[in-house]
Parts: structure tokens; sequence; C-alpha cells
């Protein structure tokens, strides 16, 4: 009863428009008949109304949860566990989970922008507690008892004189199959069991001991190996390329060539690199420059035309300052970098196409790939499999979309493709380049009085949704256009995501510019704009505590109302250590930030000490400290574990990493060429304090901590060396040059 | 055929001399913990042991492995009898998307059967070739020196466990 056999009946019975089942219960949350339209159920319950879309009980007691988000390394599917075996009421290890499927669970979009436990979570909470309600209202009708007299254990619904109804026996019938209310019984706080607790991750056991863990370990029968033949270069197109010689070579099955797609199948995988290697020989493109100037990000991305908006505005004239500073701060291109180059399997039988993706929105790659074939998006159902960690819009969809137009020529055959590690570090969708611009005033009391902020960005997503948005598509003859690139739209933001500032300021005025011309490919990386955004806000906000001579913690509390903005910093000011005044020990530095993330997400204060070398300028994190608010915790370690990983991957950003490219090619296509951080710079210590916020939303945690990591660290090279440094990344070389000058 | 000795069995391999021991161990042995990362001896996440030393495997070719001993991390422990090692990291919950964590178990096991109790700047030192993406470098820190307490604790033969079996 889990199979793709429910959706389309849901599909049916959505499409007659008539059936809306709505429940009673005791306490009467009844739709109300009033004209005004019925307040929506909370989180993705929203778009996807069905309590069964959620929640299947089968006759035998089995309960089944699907949520339409994608496990990536961030611990979700356990979060969303503990979340469902909480509200429902079973033990959390009773309970299957079944993640993103087309064919099986709702259309949640992407995984990214942090949303998951604030949309999924939420809409499977409210799910749980609704089906636990409509389970004991059963058992009340069938016991003939009043609800109230009811409650709910270990998967039974349980009468005051010890009767206990199992909710398989309860489930006769449709009687999940109804709309979700808009507002849900949920349990109180205080009586959680399973929320709450830092239960070990489901994924991990199988992750160490070599157990089938992701794509790239799926074996199906009759299997081929592919590899692709990508361009050197965005634009290059393939004038000439003889494949006979390479059809020759022991193992190949296939080679394709469609416009400038080319591909090569072979029986085993060593087979199909040699082959692909021969065909890379073989191939002659046509090239032309089209890439800018890599060491005048600056002067590119200020010059290039946009499209300006002022997101914010606030105006106090009675509030004038003495002193006026500016800054410029820029951030280069930078790599998601997964560990796995991406990978996907895609196998056509009959007209149907099954594709097998770590993408991060299985719905939206659907309709993809669908254009791509031309074919009905009914047609092609795609299944998410873990792939190596996701930071963003990587090669996931590309890989997707290739095993797919490969597969199509090889009707029945199962065809994996894995990108090499230069394909992925050359074609995947960069974190865009990014300028800011601040100026800001301070008065006599040391009060900021004006700010003026501007961001100069590309857009932050070119996901698909349409076909254009992949690299086969692109390529392919008769090849589908770029879509034209969107800003992400505010309140969440993109290039302008985290631009307007949380601090109270009586003068304040942000200006958005919309970078149409992508001359290099980019999409979503981990927190977007704001990445850059709070790095440049919270660098130019210590440079001014510095101009009014003051401690840097409390500078930030003397702007800030938000109470649980100011519950972080002095959580993390406190446990760090931090007193006013207090000075670094000779060649160390110590630094603050802050944000909440997209303004309305989780909070994060980081502390963080820095060590710099003078001779050589090379940094180090000795330690980090950062307090964290995420709403209510679901899983503390699975939060935990996201925070220190934030801080560590951001240093890495900020510390080493740019996308290197001359005026044709990107040059940066390995670990040689786009270094990353390495165990001899990982700190000594990072601590992270979580706040927990019982019954309030969850605030989602995978992105919170990279901007707040970039600028503590920043600001901590700034106290060591006494000089600012701007330009991202914060190299040795600049910051020995910054020393020398 | 080429005969090749991986966790203590004996297989006839039919595949070239010049194929990298990781192909072989992932599409011929159906072994899943050795991974791909570049192809290049760049990022560790291959990371295998032969003779008890960590070997990158993806540019270990074949010919080189006749008459040694391969050891994969299914070759320490599994998911019901987990090793030293693989307690620690489930302890620790030293992963995130994991996907470079099988080769960091493997340089780490070879550490600790030749260095039983490593000081963190060995750890760090012996890790150095080996790429973490996630962050997950302090649990990964953290769940070596547990592994190290716990392999003392056991009985003496699991020190060398890794290249008997």
């Amino acid at each position: 009863m889990n199979g793709p056999v429910i959706l389309d009946r849901r599909r049916v019975l959505a499409g007659g428009g008539a059936l809306i089942v709505s429940f009673s219960l005791p306490d009467a949350f009844a739709q109300q008949q009033a004209q005004a339209p019925a307040p929506k159920p909370p989180g993705s319950l929203a778009k996807a109304p069905y309590l069964d879309s959620w929640i299947r009980i089968d006759a035998d007691g089995a309960i089944t949860v699907f949520t339409g988000k994608a496990e990536i390394g961030q611990g979700v599917k356990t979060a969303i566990q503990q979340i469902a075996a909480e509200e429902l009421d079973v033990p959390f290890a009773s309970l299957k989970l079944v993640t993103a499927d087309t064919g099986r669970t709702a259309n949640e979009g992407y995984t990214s922008g942090s949303n998951s436990m604030k949309e999924s979570g939420t809409a499977i909470q409210n799910a749980a507690a609704q089906v636990r309600e409509l389970l004991i209202a059963e058992a009340a009708r069938r016991l003939n008892v009043e609800a109230e007299n009811l409650k709910t254990d270990n998967g039974a619904v349980v009468a005051a004189d010890g009767q206990r109804l199992g909710y398989g026996d309860l489930v006769a019938g449709d009687i999940l199959h109804v709309q979700a209310q808009a507002k849900s019984k949920l349990k109180d706080p205080a009586t959680y069991k399973v929320m709450g607790q830092a239960l070990p991750r489901l994924d991990i056991p199988a992750k160490v001991t070599g157990g089938a863990a992701y794509i790239q370990d799926m074996r199906l029968p009759g299997m081929v190996h592919a590899r692709v033949v990508r361009p050197p270069s965005y634009g290059a197109e393939l004038i000439e390329c003889d494949i006979s010689a390479v059809e020759k070579l022991p193992g190949v099955v296939k080679v394709i060539r469609n416009g400038n797609f080319l591909a090569v199948v072979a029986a085993r995988e060593f087979q199909a690199i040699k082959a692909m290697r021969a065909l890379s020989a073989a191939a002659k493109w046509r090239e032309k420059p089209g890439l800018p100037k890599q060491d005048d990000l600056l002067g590119v991305l200020t010059s290039l035309p946009s499209q300006d908006s002022t997101i914010f505005e606030h105006s106090d004239p009675s509030a004038t300052g003495q002193i006026t500073i500016e800054a410029t701060y820029t951030r280069p291109y930078q790599c998601h970098g997964s560990i796995g180059p991406s990978c996907a399997i895609a196998q056509l039988v009959d007209d149907a196409m099954t594709v097998w993706t770590h993408t991060q929105g299985v719905y939206p790659d659907r309709a993809g790939i669908a254009e791509m074939l031309r074919m009905p998006e009914d047609g092609v159902r795609l299944i998410h499999v873990e792939g190596s960690g996701c930071y963003g819009h990587n090669g996931a969809d590309d890989a997707a979309a290739d095993a797919a137009l490969i597969a199509r020529e090889l009707r029945g055959v199962p065809v994996r493709v894995q990108w090499m590690r230069e394909q992925e570090h050359g074609w995947e969708p960069f974190g865009p380049a990014m300028v800011t611009r601040l100026k800001a005033s301070l008065d006599a009391s040391g009060m900021i009085t004006a700010w003026n902020f501007e961001v100069f960005s590309n857009t932050h997503s070119m996901r698909p949704g349409g076909a254009g948005s992949m690299l086969a598509a692109q390529h392919m003859a008769n090849p589908i256009a770029v879509p034209a690139p969107k800003p992400i739209p505010l309140p969440e933001g993109g290039g302008d995501r985290n631009a307007i500032p949380i601090y109270k300021f009586p003068n304040a005025h942000v200006v958005h510019h919309f970078i149409p011309a992508m001359p290099v490919r980019v999409s979503a990386m981990r927190a977007l704009g704001a990445y850059h955004n709070v790095f440049s806000i919270e660098s130019f906000m210590d440079e001014l505590a510095k101009l009014a001579g003051a401690d840097p913690v409390e500078f930030r509390l003397k702007h800030l109302d938000d109470p649980r903005g100011r519950d972080v910093i002095e959580k993390a000011a406190q446990s760090f250590g931090w007193q006013k005044g207090h000075k670094a020990p000779s060649d160390r530095g110590f630094g603050f930030a802050f944000a909440r993330y997209k303004n309305l997400a989780a909070y994060c204060a980081i502390a963080s000490e820095v060590e710099v070398n003078r001779e050589t300028g090379r940094p180090r994190l000795l330690r980090a400290v950062a307090a964290v608010d995420s709403g209510q915790v679901v899983n503390p370690d699975g939060l935990i574990n996201q925070i220190e990983g934030a801080i560590v991957q951001s240093m890495s950003w900020t510390l080493y990493e740019a996308v290197t490219f001359d005026d044709t090619r990107i040059t940066s296509i390995d670990w040689q060429t786009y270094p990353i951080l390495r165990f001899d710079a990982v700190p000594e210590k990072i601590e992270v304090h979580v706040i927990n916020r019982p019954g309030l939303p969850f605030l989602g945690s995978g992105e919170t901590g990279q901007g707040p990591a970039a600028a503590s660290i920043a600001n901590a090279i700034a106290n060591a060396t006494g000089k600012r440094l701007r330009d991202l990344p914060l190299t040795r070389k600049r910051i020995k040059d910054a020393i020398d000058a | 055929m080429m005969s090749l000795k991986v966790n203590g069995h004996d297989h006839q391999i039919d595949a070239d001399g010049d194929t990298p021991l990781l192909y072989v161990l992932r599409e011929e042995l159906k072994l899943n913990a050795a991974k791909f990362g570049c192809g290049l001896g760049q990022c560790g996440a291959c990371t295998v042991m032969v003779d008890g030393k960590a070997v990158l495997s993806c540019v270990t070719p074949l010919l080189l492995l006749e008459g040694r001993q391969v050891t994969t991390l299914e070759g320490l422990g599994s998911l019901d009898a987990p090793a030293p090692i693989q307690r620690a990291f489930m302890e620790e919950q030293a992963a995130q998307c994991g996907y470079c964590i099988a080769g960091m178990m493997m340089r780490a096991q070879a550490l600790l059967q030749r260095t039983p109790k490593p000081t963190d700047e060995q750890i760090r030192a012996e890790l150095q070739p080996n790429l973490c993406r996630c962050g997950t470098h302090m649990r990964i820190l953290r769940a070596v020196h547990r592994a190290a307490r716990l392999m003392d604790s056991a009985a003496l033969p699991s020190t060398t466990q890794g290249s008997a079996r």
C-alpha cells in the first residue's frame, strides 16, 4: 500500500476536486464555514494536505512516514523520524521513513535553505498529531467512551480500564485519507520522550561498516558504466571527433555523440574511464574566450549591467553622525567541492524513465529531465538516493540529466554515470562572486546613526525546473537555452540574503544590484548571499566598534533589540570568556560575529581565537565557541554537528578558497589547484551551545553558521594583526602583505 | 587472471593489471567502503590497507598487489560485530555525509596498529592526506582517540585485527 498507486489515486481524487473529507474532533477544530478562506495547515501540509501523503498505517500496525525532503548528510532523516515518533506516540525504531521520490512522496520542492525542519518537520509533526487524534476518535467511537478518557501509548490507544486498540486495528478504511486541519493538538514539549534527545543518526552505522549507503554504491542487475566527455570550456563547440577507434576499445558498449554532448558507455567502470580518455583525446573543440578577469572581480561585478532595487529604507533626520567610514568587501567564486563526484543511474523501461539521483529536488529535476527528453512528466520518476555531502546546487542534477540522456539510447539497461574529479570542479555551478560596499556614520556617543549597504551579485539559484539549467540539455543537438536568471525574492533573498541589517539604525539604506549576466556558471551554495553579506556586515560592525572605542560584543548589543539575538550573543560571549577590553596573547586575536539566518531563521553567534604567524602570515583558528537558537530542538547532537561543520567549512572557504580561471577555462580543477583545509589547520576546540526554545517553531540549522564563522575569524585576524582584510579568501599571502604594508 | 587477497580471502580477478585497486574492490568484489573521490591520490576517500599500511587504492594498480594482503573497512568488522574503530565512530557520531569516513577510518586504523597510543599531533599528521568537506574533523579526531582507548581495553589481538584477517 506504499507504492505509487496511492499517489495516483490521490491525484485522481484531487483532480475530481469534490472529495474533501473533514473530520470532527471532540474539541472542534472543525473547519469554519465562514466566507473567509480557511487558514492553511502549517509547513508543507499547506501544499500536500492529505494526511496519508505523510503517514500510512498498515493493518499490521506498521507505520511508514513520507517526507519530500532528502538526506544530504545533514541528519534530516533521523530528526524527522524523531518528530513522527514523538507525535504518534510510537517507538522511534518502529517507524519506516521514505524520502524524496516523485513516485511516493509529496512535492516539497528542494531540500535547501535550512527549510527542511520548518517545512517537512512541521508538516509531519502536525500530520502525526492529527493522525493520533483520528485514531483516538476512532477508538472512542468503537469503545463508546469519551475521547478525553483515552490516551496513546506505544502504538496503541489505551482506555482507562486498560483496554488497548492497536493503531493497525483502528485504520480500517481510508480514515487517514483526509485533509489536514489548520491546527493540531500538539504534545506539550514538557512531555517529550523522543524529540530533544540526542539519538544516534540512522544512517551512520552503514556508513562506518561498508554498507550500501550512497548512490555510488548502488548496483542494479545488468548495469553499465558511462562517462561523459565535457567540453574544455563554457560554450565550446565540438568540431571533430572520430569515434571509431573508441568504439573498438575493450568493453565499450556505445559511444554517444549528440551535438556537443559526448559520452561513452562500457561494461565495466575502469573500461569506461579509459574509453573516456581516448574519446577526450579524439575530440576537437572550438573554444571562445569569455571569462572575466579573475584578479579584478571588484571591477567586473561593479561594471556589469545590473537591475538595482532599494530593498530597505529607514530614515530619521534627527539622528546625525559626526564621523563616516566606508569599506568594500569582495568574495570570489567558490566551489561546493563534495568529496564524491556527482553520480546518477537511469533506466528506460518501455516508456518509463527512472532516475536515481542525489538531487536536492526530485520534482523540479523531473520537470527538467522530462523537458529535455521531450517526455511527459508522469513518464519520468526520480528517486533520491543519498550522495556525498551536498552544500547546494552541485553537479547532482547535471549527472541525473547525463544519465537520462544516455539511458535513452540503451533501452532497458541501467546506466550509471559518475563524474570525474576535474568535471565536478570544472563544471559544477559555483557559489557566485560578490561585492559589498558599506558606509556608516557614528555620533559622539558611539552609536551608528546611518548605514548604507550595497550588494552586487548574480542570482543564487539556477536550479533546474527547466531543462535549460542542465548541462546535458545545453550541450545536446537542438539545445535548450539557459533560462533567464531571476533574483530570489525577499524575505529569503538570494544575493541580498541577510543584506538588511538586523541591528536598529536610525537611518538605513540597502540596495541590491542584481547582475543578470553570468560569465561563470553559478547557482546556490550553502547560505547563498548570506555568507558574504554577514561577513561584510559583521566585519564592518567591528570596524565601527573600533572607531567608537567600544567592545565588539557590547557594541552589537547596543544596536540590537531582538531578545533571542541578544541571548545567543551573550551566551557565546560568556562561554568564550569574552571580557570587555581583554587582550589576546601575542600574535593572537579574538573575534566575534552574529547573525540571524535570513533574518527569519536560526540565530547564531560565534566567538573565535585565531593565531597568526607574523613571519609567514599563516592564520590558524585555535578555538571557536558558538551559541545557536534554532527554536524547538529535535536532535541536539545533530544540531551541534551542523554548527561544528559550518564553522570548519566556512573557515576553509574564508581562509583558502577561490575558483581560478583564465580568459577561457576554469583552471581550479582538483584539490591541488583548489586547496581546502586539511587536518593541520583544524582548530584545537569547537564548542557549540544550544539554546532550546520548547514549543517554538523549528528554524533549521544547515546554513546559519556560515556567515558568522567567516566574520568571527576575519575579526580575530584583524584583532591579531591590527590590519583589516576585506577580500575573501583571507589567504596567508594577503595577511602577510597586510602585516608588511 | 590475477590472484588478490582481500580481507583474508583469495580472489581470482579478471582485470587488466593497470586497473586501480579501487575499481576491483568496488566492482569485482562489490565492496562499498573504499570510495572514488578524485582518482588522483589527493583526497583519501579510497584509502585501504595493504600489508597494514594505508594506501590510496585509486592510484594503486592491481599488478602491484600480487601476494599482498589488502584490508578494507569491511574486513575490520561488521554492523553486527563492529571493530573498535567502527564502534568509536558510531559512538562519537563522527560523520555528516560520511563519504570520506571509510578512508579516514582505514588511515587511522593503520596508525593505531603501528602506534596504539597516538598523540593528538600524531593523529592530525597521519590524517593530513584525507579531506573532509562537511567539517566533521573535530569528531573524527575524537573518534580516533576513542578507538585507541577501545583497542587498548579490548583483547590484545584486536590491535592486529586489520592485517590478520
